[in-house]
Order: C-alpha cells, then structure tokens, then sequence
C-alpha cells in the first residue's frame, strides 16, 4: 500500500515533468527555428529572377508595405518605381502598348524614367534602386547616403 | 547502478571541489515556522521571475534589432512570423511586471517584520539598490517596442530626470543620446536593458543572496525570544526547497496564463513628430511619483512644484534605503509602532497616489 | 528701388563678389559690374543713381549679355549722353505703352534673333498677344490692359520656370490679380473681380498656393498665356479635359453631355464651379442637401433614381472600407500580420477612386462594376482582419495543454512533500 502510494506519486512527478517540459521545450525549439521568410530587411526585396521576366513587361512587386512597379523595357533594362500614383494614390501600371507607366483611375501618364507627363499625377513617381545579383534582382530603397 | 553513476560524479566531483559542507548546510539550515512564513517566499518568487527575465530576454535578443527603422519592425516580424514570438515577448512582459510587484511585496515584508535589524542592514540595502535596478529595467525596455505609448511614456519620463537642479539636464541629454527622445535613444536604452542593468544587477544579487546566506531566515522578534524547544522550523532541504518550488510553478503557469490570455499588445508605431496621444501614463510602478508631480502645483514657494518633487522622491528613496540606520526604537506597550505606523502611510501614499494617477 | 553706386561698391568691396564667383548665373555683382567697365549706359546711371526700378542684377537680358542699348537703342560706347542717347542712333527711350509688344517683339519674334539663345525658343507670343483681349484692347487704344512688361516686368525678367519669375506658376495668380482683383481699374470692364479669391479657395488654388504643388494650375493653364482669354463656354470641358480626361471621356459618352448642349449648359462647372471649384466630396452625387444632381433633377425623374443609386454605391463602399480600416489598425495593435490586408484595402480604395470617375458616366450600373469590386475587397479584407483576431484568441488552447502539466507536476510535487513530512513525523 505504502509503496504503491510512493510509487504513483512518483509516477505523477515524472509524467508531469515530463509533460511540463514538453510544453515548454516545443514552443522553445519551435521558437529558435528560423521562419520562412529569414530576415525582416527594410531596404531591399528578392523581385525574382531574370528569365522570368520578359522584355516590354511590368510586375507589381511588394515592398513592405509599399508596391513597387518593376519594369523591364524593350531593351531588356530594368527599372523600378513607387507604384503610387502622385495623384490619388491609385497603383500604377506598365502598358504595354504605349510603352508608359499608367494609372487607371484617371488616365495619369508617367514616362520610363517615372516623369508625369500627361493627364493629372503633379509629380513624378519616386525611383527605386534595381540590382541584378547571379541572376536575381533585387529592388532597393534609394538611398541619399550614396 | 543509476545510483552508481550519481555517486561517482558526485565523488569525482567532492574529491575536488569539496561539496560535502555545502549539502550539509543545505541539510541543517533550518526555516522557521510561524504565523509570518509566507513572506519569506517572496524572495524566491522574485528570483525566479528574474531568471525567466533573462532567459526571455537572450530569446528575443536573438530577433530584435534596436534602430528607429527597425525597432518595431523586428518586433512586428517577432509576433507575426517568428512561431510562439508573440509568447515569449508576452511572458518577457508579464514577468517584468510580476517581478517588479513581487519586489515590492518582498520588500514591505521585510520592512513590516523589522527583519532589516543588525545584523542585515546592508542586507537591505541590496535590496533596495536591485529594485531601483530592477525599475531601471522597466523603464529602459518599456522604449525599446518603439511604440506611440513607449515614445512619449519615455518622452515624459526622462523630462522628469531633466528637472533635477544643477545636473539633471547632462543626464537627461545623456539618456537620451540628444535633446530628444530619438533613434539615438534606442541604442542607449538597448545597451542599458541588455549589458549594463544585468551585470550590476547579477552583481549586487549575488551579494544579497550571500547576505541572506549568511544570516540564515531572520525571526521576527516574539519569536526569537521563545525557548529553543517551543520554536518550530523545518529543514531547508528538502521541505522548504519543496515548497519553493510548488509555489514558483504556480507562479509560472499564472504568468502563462496571463501572457496567453491578456498578450502585451505591439501597439502603433511612434511617430515623433505626431502630437502626443491623450492618457499617457508610465507603467503602474511609476504611478505614483508620476501623480505626484502631476498634483503638485506650479511653484512651492520659491521653488518650482516639479523640482521640489523630484528632491522630496530623492530624499524618501535615500531615507528608506538608510531605514536600518535610523529605525525608530519600538515602544513596548504601544499597539501601533512608529515604523509601523511610517510603513503604512508609505503603502497608503503610494496605493493612493496609483489609484488617482488611473482614475484622474 | 535704386541700387545706389555705393551698395553696389561695398557689396563687391566686402566680397559678396568672390562668393559668388564660382557660379556666374547667380552672381549678385558681376552682370552689372562687368557693364560699369564697358557700357556707359550703366556707367552713366549709376553714377546719377538713375537705374530703372526693380532693376534686378539676373534678369535674363542682362544674363545673356544685353545692356541698355540692346532694348532701348542708343551708342553705349559714348559717355556723352547727347552721342549716346541720339534718336539717330537707334536711342527710343521709355516706349510708349501700345509701342510695348512690338518693343519686345523686335527680337522675340524674330526667329533667327532668338534661334542663339534658344534653339527650340518659340517667337509667336506677339502674334498671340494680338489676339488676346488684353492684345485686342490695346489695339483699340486702351492702354490700361496688360502689356509684355505688366506681366512680365521690364527689368526683373526670368524665364517662367524661375521661381523668382513674376510669371512662375506659383506667382502667375498673384501677378493677374494686381489688376484683376482691383474693384476701381477693373470698374470700366464690368468684370468680376473676385476671381483671385475664389481660385485660392479651389481645390487648384490650395495645392499651387498653399502646398506649392506646382502641377497644380494656374490662371494661364486654362486662360492661356500670351493668347489669354476666357476659355470660350462651349470648349470649357476640353480645358478641364487636359488634365482630367477620363472625367470628360466618360461625361462625353452620356445623354446629359447632349442635354447640356442644347440646354446652353456648360459641362463640368455647372456642377465643379470655375474659379472656386471646390474639393470634390461624394455628397455631390445624391439627392441632399449638397447634391448637384438636383439641380435639374426632381423627384421620380431617371437622374433623380441614378443619383440615389450612385450615392448609395459610393456610401456602401467607403463604409466597407471605413470598417475594414478600423479592424486592420486593431489586428496592427494586437500585433497580428496585417500586410495582406493592407494591400486588399489599397485595392478596395483603388476601386473607389475609380468608381467616383466613373460617377461622370451617370450609369449606375457602370459605377457598380467598379464598387462591386471594391466591396469583395474590402470584404475580403474585414474577413482576413476577422480571422487574424480570431487567430490571436484561438492561440490561447495550447495553454490549457501547457497548464494541464504544470498541473499534474505541482500535485506530484505537494503529495510528494506531505509524503515526505509525514515521515519526517514518524521518525522523531
């Protein structure tokens, strides 16, 4: 009797300890395993690779919170812009029939290097900075540091 | 044979180190029993909060990246992309504060069962240098979320240390790492929370546990005074330990239950050139001092009201600090003692004081 | 204001000169200090501190390196005023005011004159000036309309891109209004003169004068410059057109575009104003108190029934959006991943813009296309905000599992020590 009262209690000590640091451990393990996307980085962004981008295109990519139009020109040059149009804060896009930036909601024009050149947008659209790194390009923020 | 294997380490072990006095201490140091042990808990209580602070702690270290860009982006990404992220920046939260309460509750006991008497004096003194340490923590991880709450919360609360006469305004520009709450700010606070607190801290916690050591449980006074044979105690280890231990488990799933169901919110991030959101108030422990300059008028005399509260505040912490060196005596037959009678009006003052800081 | 030959001496003397040398288009002392040394014009006048008033070191003619005599005639070579100042010599003094534009138009508008300085310069500003009102005024002998020098200065002139220029966008209404907002000169014409305080009350006026928008128009974007006129009633649309195109594209297609016409109505400001045209709000569709819808149209009529519907398309939506706003910035606060739902509103609130575009076509059905997206958006939005909040609630289950441990462990743990106790007791 004595002996399997000691014996149960034990069994509760053990189970317990055993539960207890189950439950600690997984969220501590869980915790140290790197998430999907490694790093939070505030100043550039993966756009994808090269192939995937066909000359005379143009592909909204998210940067943060901010879209950001990438553009491959004719000549197979990329270039990036803030995707907000200076106007109403619609999101831009490239056409590909006249070959300029162009916001739908009010028929706003912006050339290839992000000038407002017709309809209401008073601003040009702020430029991004485009790399190409082993065949993947990568947008980043334009930086005054040089 | 498991047993075995204890033995021999343990041999190997002793034959070097000499462990055997230090299990025969844990063996004979004996707690004793009364009406008042349950404040002798507290203590632990606090410790363990502290050692779940810095384990937490190195935890989210591994994610945070201090800058005004980044502070509350890494933050972002801790809680949303980071698996149980939001879990341990809850319980790094909740701990602070349970720990910072604990302190305290900690601390009145010691004061109302006299138990700073010679041979503790420094004992508490310790003790009061690792809340004021342990406050330091607060209100140097409180900016580092780099919240609107935290921004203007640290905006005002190092204004406060600007108002100190003569050498307030070095300091304050030196906390601040400017002459305002800035990104510089962040860096400083961060070196502060994560280096420079826990190396004094675990310094002068080291100490103190020696102390405590040293002199073993004090007894209050009527007890003391029994015959040895009419005095209860209960051996340190195992009992003791034992119970140390229930009550630190107890402590630890109500601290994961209110990290779970009340998780710290991550809040806006702050804007330094945005007007200041209305009810900004520090954390709760800063409560009172903070209702109490709010209160005081513009100008006390020829001195300004907020100057004269911030010496009053300095004064009272350098008076309890030094409370074993001027304890008034105790008057037999009086039923409310003098220190007595000032511990209570400190813990009205104070609960007062916090009360109106949430209610006006 | 004269320059006396004194301010210019100690300007140079205590070296405002050499500062400024590095860059000559901006150098305060040269333009004119050059002259002293070569042109007795300026030699001569300075002396007499008889430079012309609001003479300015940078205007554009002395930049290029016209003097005095490269408008006014004259020998400038000769300090004899008789030799310098002979009508012989080309000298034509102070032009008579309806002399002006052909006094400018000498050399601006003759092409292979300006070709040197510019090569794209254009060289018809006279010719449109003449067909202006001011231009035509004059003709008939009217000498307090605007001439070249009224708009342009005589001897602070720059380019109208120079913000220093009295014709730089955001100085254009300032500059028509010296006359324009003057009850007594402009009594004669039975104008209104409240153009100048209408305009910067306006939705162009605000972002010109206050933001310093300088997209934004001016006078001359919908009057014309040299040819300024007021825009003709019928061509107004086109004028608004420039800018707001698809406005007038979608305006154009509809019945009342028609309507208007035979109505002598006059498109977009009977509804927008002219020169106050207000910031545009959605309460200008509808039937309250501040629709424009009716204006013409009442009770029972087809307008009357689109314009309840619009309102109530554009209302449904920006509440939609209102909501999902208010539950993206909680899920921000608790700190839950509100990306996606940012970039549903944005899709949600591109919607709308467009949709209040639309709002110009007057077809209900066309405005529903756009808000009917823009409401799965928002929609979608609110759901995925929903669902966030609902994940930060469901994550308290694996407490109960965590707990349930630490549970067992403590009871293990308190038998354990009355076990212990217990036996402690029997043994002493």
């Amino acid at each position: 009797m004595e002996v399997n009262r000691r014996k149960f209690t034990n069994f509760l000590i053990g189970g317990g300890l055993l539960g207890w640091l189950a439950s600690v451990l997984y969220p501590l393990i869980t915790y140290l395993i790197p998430p999907k996307v490694e790093e939070q980085s505030l100043n550039s962004v993966k756009a994808g690779k090269v192939d995937d981008f066909p000359p005379n295109s143009g592909k909204i990519i998210k940067f943060g919170r901010k879209p950001v139009l990438l553009i491959r020109t004719e000549t197979g040059e990329f270039r990036a812009f803030s995707a907000i149009c200076t106007h109403l804060d619609c999101i831009v896009q490239y056409r590909e029939d006249t070959k300029h930036i162009w916001c739908a909601c009010h028929n706003g024009m912006y050339d290839l290097t992000g000038k407002n050149i017709s309809g209401p947008p008073p601003r040009p659209l702020m430029p991004y900075v485009v790399r190409i790194q082993k065949n993947e390009i990568i947008i980043e923020k334009p930086t005054n540091l040089g | 044979m498991k047993r075995n294997i204890f033995k021999k380490v343990y041999d190997w072990l002793d034959e070097r180190y000499d462990l055997t006095p230090l299990i025969e201490f844990g063996k004979h140091k004996k707690v004793p029993v009364h009406e008042h042990t349950i404040w002798y808990y507290m203590g632990g209580v606090t410790l363990f909060l502290f050692l779940i602070q810095a384990f937490t702690g190195i935890l989210l270290s591994m994610y945070y990246q201090p800058g005004p860009d980044s502070s509350y982006e890494s933050l972002r990404f801790l809680l949303t992309k980071v698996r149980f992220g939001w879990l341990i920046r809850s319980i790094h939260s909740w701990s602070a504060n349970l720990m910072i309460f604990f302190a305290f509750v900690h601390m009145f006991s010691t004061f109302f069962t006299r138990a700073y008497k010679k041979p503790r004096e420094l004992t508490w003194v310790s003790g009061f240098i690792l809340l004021s340490l342990a406050l330091a923590f607060g209100f140097s991880g409180y900016l580092l979320p780099w919240n609107e709450l935290a921004f203007f919360a640290t905006k005002v609360g190092t204004e406060i240390v600007g108002a100190v006469p003569i050498v307030g305004p070095i300091i304050m520009k030196v906390l601040r790492g400017g002459s305002d709450v800035t990104g510089a700010t962040i860096y400083r606070f961060y070196a502060i929370h994560i280096t420079l607190l826990p190396a004094i801290f675990m310094l002068v916690l080291a100490l103190h546990l020696v102390f405590v050591q040293k002199h073993g449980m004090s007894e209050p006074e009527h007890l003391a005074n029994l015959p040895e044979s009419k005095k209860k105690y209960i051996p340190f280890f195992p009992n003791f330990l034992l119970r140390d231990l229930i009550l630190w488990l107890i402590v630890f799933d109500i601290l994961v239950f209110l990290a779970v169901y009340y998780p710290w919110e991550l809040g806006l991030k702050a804007d330094p050139f945005a007007p200041a959101p209305a009810g900004i108030r520090p954390e709760w422990y800063f409560m009172f001092m903070f209702q109490t300059l709010k209160l005081l008028p513009g100008h006390v005399l020829f001195i300004e009201g907020e100057v004269l509260g911030i010496l009053l505040f300095m004064v009272g912490g350098l008076a309890w600090m030094l409370v074993p060196f001027w304890a008034l005596k105790e008057r037999p037959g009086r039923r409310i003692q003098p220190m007595e009678f000032i511990g209570v009006a400190v813990l009205v003052y104070i609960g007062v004081m916090t009360i109106l800081g949430y209610v006006l | 204001m004269k320059i006396g030959y004194l301010g210019i001496l100690m300007s140079l003397f205590l070296g405002v000169g050499p500062l400024m040398a590095q860059s000559q288009d901006d150098d305060k002392t040269t333009n004119l200090q050059r002259l002293v040394e070569v042109d007795q014009c300026v030699a001569c006048h300075i002396d007499e501190e008889a430079l012309p008033e609001g003479l300015h070191e940078n205007d554009i003619h002395l930049r290029v390196g016209l003097s005095c005599a490269g408008c006014h005639g004259g020998d400038p070579t000769s300090d004899d005023m008789d030799i310098a100042m002979d009508p012989a010599r080309g000298y034509v003094g102070i032009p008579d005011k309806r002399e002006v534009p052909r006094f400018c138009g000498k050399c601006h508008s003759d092409i292979n004159f300006m070709r040197q300085f510019r090569p794209q310069v254009e060289t018809d500003q006279e010719e449109q000036y003449y067909t202006s009102r001011h231009g035509k005024l004059l003709l008939k002998g009217d000498t307090k309309v605007a001439v070249c020098t009224d708009c342009h200065t005589s001897h602070a002139v720059f380019p109208a891109s120079d913000p220093r220029s009295s014709v730089y966008p955001t100085n254009v209404p300032i500059t028509c209004k010296k006359c324009h907002s003057d009850p007594d000169y402009m009594a004669s014409y039975k104008i209104p003169t409240d153009q100048f305080e209408k305009y910067a009350e306006s939705v162009h006026g605000q972002a010109l004068l206050k933001k310093k928008d300088v997209g934004a128009p001016a006078c001359n974007d919908c009057h014309g410059n040299h040819g300024a006129l007021p825009p003709g009633v019928t061509s107004i649309g086109q004028v608004c057109g420039n800018c707001h195109i698809n406005n007038l594209q979608y305006f154009q297609k509809t019945k009342m575009a028609e309507e208007f016409k035979k109505m002598d109505l006059h498109d977009c400001i009977e509804c927008h104003g002219y020169h106050s045209v207000p910031p545009t709000n959605d309460d200008m569709v509808g039937v309250g108190e501040q629709s424009t819808c009716i204006d013409c149209h009442d009770e029972g009529d087809e307008g009357y029934k689109a314009a309840v519907q619009i309102r109530q398309l554009l209302l449904d939506l920006t509440t939609a959006i209102d909501s999902a706003k208010v539950l993206k910035k909680r899920v921000q606060i608790i700190g839950m991943d509100d990306l996606d739902i940012e970039y549903l509103l944005k899709d949600a609130h591109q919607q709308l813009i467009h949709a209040r575009t639309v709002v110009h076509t007057f077809d209900p059905k066309q405005v529903e296309e756009k808000t009917k997206t823009g409401l799965e958006r928002a929609k979608e939005a609110i759901q995925l905000a929903l669902e966030e909040i609902k994940e930060y609630h469901r994550r308290r289950k694996g407490f109960l599992f965590a707990t349930l441990f630490t549970t067992l462990l403590i009871i293990g743990l308190f038998i354990k020590l009355r076990q212990i106790e217990s036996e402690q007791k029997s043994e002493s």
